[in-house]
């Protein structure tokens, strides 16, 4: 029963830091444009770099 | 091409700082001198877009890459999932250029008022609520992956650590995520009503609070995983409503941001540009050629033309003199105009419309969507059953409350309305999604359920299954010559019969003749001198012919003969499959209009339009809608001008094109977006199919009721059951919903 101590806080641990990418995910915004998300990566035309104001 | 969002984004990111500023006090200190930086970078103009019928990557590029072409545009963005562009301009690039430029690559584009938009933006809601999704989601799975060690055999000690871990994760959890039940079932209760939401606090809190007494005493059952279960589900079904309540608000306000009226008055000689409600009687204004009549008046001064098909369906213009009276929405044409205001505000005509059409609006009956109508039923047999469970039990061991209390927890939490939380919403979102890309933008969330119900359409003419723009019927019977004269001339007026005649010559080729001393006779046609001779385009009584029954203008060259051509409007594109398609459906179709006869039965044999009634009045065809309504017909109208509100808003549902006037829109529930009006038999056939969907869920989870709740009665269920009724309902009702897509 040992491997409890070790297993059940790491799933926690995991499933944390699946909570923590979800949080950064909305805050982030990357569901504004799920559509056009999905076609743009068809897209032939790349921004390499990030725009430079 | 370097396309970012980083620009347009700023205003959110914005926003975004103050809804973090609560959970990092030391922010609030510092953040001013980075919000400034960020504001310093949008100074230029924001323009917002509308693209009905962009839908694919070609047309992301495309957009975007045409905009960025046009001077002062600093970055574009397409929102593919709202069909919308964002662009970042300089102040003074105008939001019609950009328009045209799209128009000419093959886009069509409406733009909209940011400021109006930003409310949809910001879906700080939405968020919440995905957040919470979130949170009830990593719960359920951590909670499940300890049940199942308890339901695969865990014993003594390692099943209450077990207990005592998931108590640690749900009770937390459930606080924080089912908040948005919590408060409506405190609202309900304090309005003295049982909502949805009740039964589903106290499944909730009677799952965490039995299950923490049993874990506290070593029992043998908890409900953790079902209570956060039951929250994850219920808020899925939640936020699927919410997105479509938001779609519906936001198409409201899209429709809103369309047109901004303002009228220009002259007060002591100078022209003053004022809101349209503050406007008086006795004030005088100016309409330009062009521009809507924004008040009832008297003409003072100026000859023209007046296109009032809006108001009336006519598609001939009228003449306009001094001393005529015109009514509030109709069209100056060809001259500028000073008008005497005589009724403006509540007296106008306009308003006396919209007055129809809120007397009509409050004689509807409040629609029962199928969600309010299950919910009705729901709730109390619930509660009943649950009780009475309790009760009997209570009775039967002779006062075991713990048992009782278990029982009666097991059946509330079993029949918790998970599938039908979700039963309506998914099917909604899938079937309003569907309809989206079609270019039907729904604006009232029921408008699908009172679509499914239909039987018999009724539809306008005059924009609505036409254009309202007339085109050129009989060039090819003119001379090269006669033509490129009567070009020449056309390209002289803003007249709708000008533009369009001027617009066909074009697009056949014709070059226009070099002409001396263009001028327009406001009211009465153009006039020019080719070759030494006079030339003139326009009515027919000014020209010296002979006034023909249908629209025409003439054309006549020095002492010759005049030349009628005669007009035609254009059939929207579409409104032959429309038609056929919802007469294929088994639906009655009518048309109706304020024009005259001849127009109104040309249009229906060419249709196959059986009823059609031509000269109504805006009164009459409310009427009509009415009086088909008492005959047991559900009435879907389709129109666009201020003389179908009235029907509109009568009717069981309403579509209007986006061309439609602003009352038009605000009257109706669903929106075409695009040119195309195939789209409403599609919406009809769809929604039908929505419907029973929406009713094969019910059944769904009626079954799954049926088959658990006797077991939940007599004390046989356990959390493992309730877990799996619970996720496997849901499931089918959702996978059964996507059947739609």
């Amino acid at each position: 029963m040992d491997a409890l101590l070790y297993s059940i806080p790491i799933s926690l641990l995991l499933g944390g830091i699946g909570l923590a990418a979800f949080w950064w995910s909305i805050k982030n915004r990357q569901y504004d444009d799920p559509k056009g998300d999905a076609e743009r990566i068809l897209s032939d035309e790349f921004d390499d770099r990030p725009k430079q104001d | 091409m370097t396309v970012s969002p980083a620009p347009s984004r700023s205003v959110d990111e914005f926003e975004d700082e103050h809804v973090s500023a609560s959970a990092c006090p030391a922010c609030i200190a510092a953040p001013s001198a980075e919000q400034m930086a960020k504001s310093g970078d949008i100074r230029g103009a924001r323009i917002m877009l509308s693209l009905p019928t962009a839908h694919c990557a070609v047309c992301i590029t495309d957009v975007e890459r045409e905009l960025m072409k046009q001077p002062g545009v600093k970055s574009a963005r397409v929102n593919l999932t709202l069909k919308r562009a964002s662009v970042d301009a300089e102040s003074d690039v105008e939001a019609a250029n950009l328009i045209s430029a799209l128009d000419r690559i093959g886009y069509e584009a409406h733009e909209l008022d940011p400021g109006m938009l930003s409310a949809t933006e910001a879906d700080k809601r939405g968020r919440d609520l995905l957040m919470r999704i979130g949170v009830a989601g990593f719960a359920m799975m951590n909670i499940m992956m300890l049940s199942v060690a308890v339901w695969s055999g865990a014993e003594d000690t390692t099943r209450d650590l077990f207990h005592w871990i998931s108590a640690a994760i749900a009770i937390p959890t459930t606080i924080f995520a089912a908040q948005p039940f919590f408060a409506n079932a405190w609202a309900a209760l304090r309005g003295g009503r049982l909502g949805m939401d009740v039964p589903i606090s106290l499944a909730i809190l009677l799952a965490l609070g039995i299950s923490l007494f049993e874990t506290m005493h070593s029992g043998s059952h908890a409900y953790f995983e079902a209570a956060t279960m039951l929250t994850f589900f219920l808020l899925v079904g939640r936020y699927l409503d919410y997105r479509t309540r938001a779609v519906a608000r936001s198409a409201a306000e899209e429709l809103a941001a369309l047109e901004v009226p303002r009228a220009t008055v002259l007060r002591e000689g100078a022209e003053v540009v004022v809101p349209v409600g503050e406007l008086v009687p006795g004030d005088l204004i100016r309409v330009r050629p062009g521009g809507r009549i924004p008040a009832d008046g008297e003409v003072i001064e100026g000859h023209s033309e007046s296109d009032r098909s809006v108001l009336t369906g006519e598609s001939l213009p009228v003449q306009v003199a001094p001393g005529m009276v015109l009514s509030a929405g109709e069209v100056n044409l060809t001259g500028p105009l000073t008008i005497r205001v005589t009724a403006a505000g509540k007296d106008s005509s306009l308003h006396r419309m919209a007055d129809l059409v809120a007397m009509a609006e409050s004689a509807k009956t409040k629609y029962t969507s199928l969600a309010e109508r299950a919910a009705r039923l729901y709730a109390p047999i619930v509660h009943l059953l649950s009780f009475a469970a309790f009760c009997s039990w209570a009775w039967i061991t002779g006062g075991d409350f713990r048992l009782a209390v278990n029982i009666s927890a097991a059946v509330l939490i079993i029949t918790c309305p998970c599938a039908l939380g979700l039963a309506v919403p998914a099917v909604v979102t899938a079937a309003s999604g569907k309809l989206f890309r079609k270019g039907l933008l729904i604006k009232d969330g029921t408008a699908l359920e009172r679509l499914a119900e239909v039987d018999t359409v009724v539809f306008d003419k005059t924009g609505t299954l036409t254009m309202g723009a007339p085109r050129p019927q009989n060039l090819s019977a003119l001379s090269a010559e006669a033509l490129s004269v009567a070009m020449a001339l056309a390209e002289g007026s803003a007249h709708p019969l000008a533009r369009a005649l001027h617009d066909v010559a074009l697009g056949q080729g014709a070059a226009p003749a070099i002409l001396e001393d263009l001028r327009e006779v406001p009211g009465y046609g153009v006039e020019g001198r080719w070759q030494g001779q006079t030339v003139r385009l326009g009515r027919a009584n000014w020209i010296g012919a002979e006034d023909g029954a249908t629209t025409a203008t003439h054309l006549r060259i020095g002492n010759g003969a005049p030349i009628a051509i005669t007009f035609a409007d254009s059939l929207r594109p579409g409104a032959e499959e429309a038609v056929a398609g919802l007469k294929a459906q088994g639906k009655q179709v009518w048309l109706v209009s304020g024009d005259v006869e001849g127009a109104v039965s040309e249009l229906a044999a060419r249709l196959g339009i059986e009823n059609y009634r031509s000269g109504a009045l805006p009164l009459e065809k409310a009427q009509l809608v009415n009086d088909l309504t008492h005959e047991g017909h559900r009435v879907l109208m389709v129109g666009d001008g201020l003389n179908d509100t009235a029907a509109l808003a009568a009717a069981h549902v309403s579509v209007s094109p986006a061309s439609a006037l602003d009352a038009a829109r605000t009257a109706s529930d669903i929106v075409l977006l695009g040119k195309e009006l195939a789209p409403v038999a599609d919406a009809a056939s769809i929604a039908v199919r929505a419907r029973r969907r929406i009713k094969e869920n019910f059944g769904i989870s009626i079954v799954y009721n049926i088959i658990a709740v006797p077991l939940a009665l007599v004390g046989l269920a356990t959390p493992l059951m309730a877990a799996l009724a619970m996720s496997a309902s849901s499931i089918t009702v959702s996978l059964n919903s996507l059947r739609l897509r």
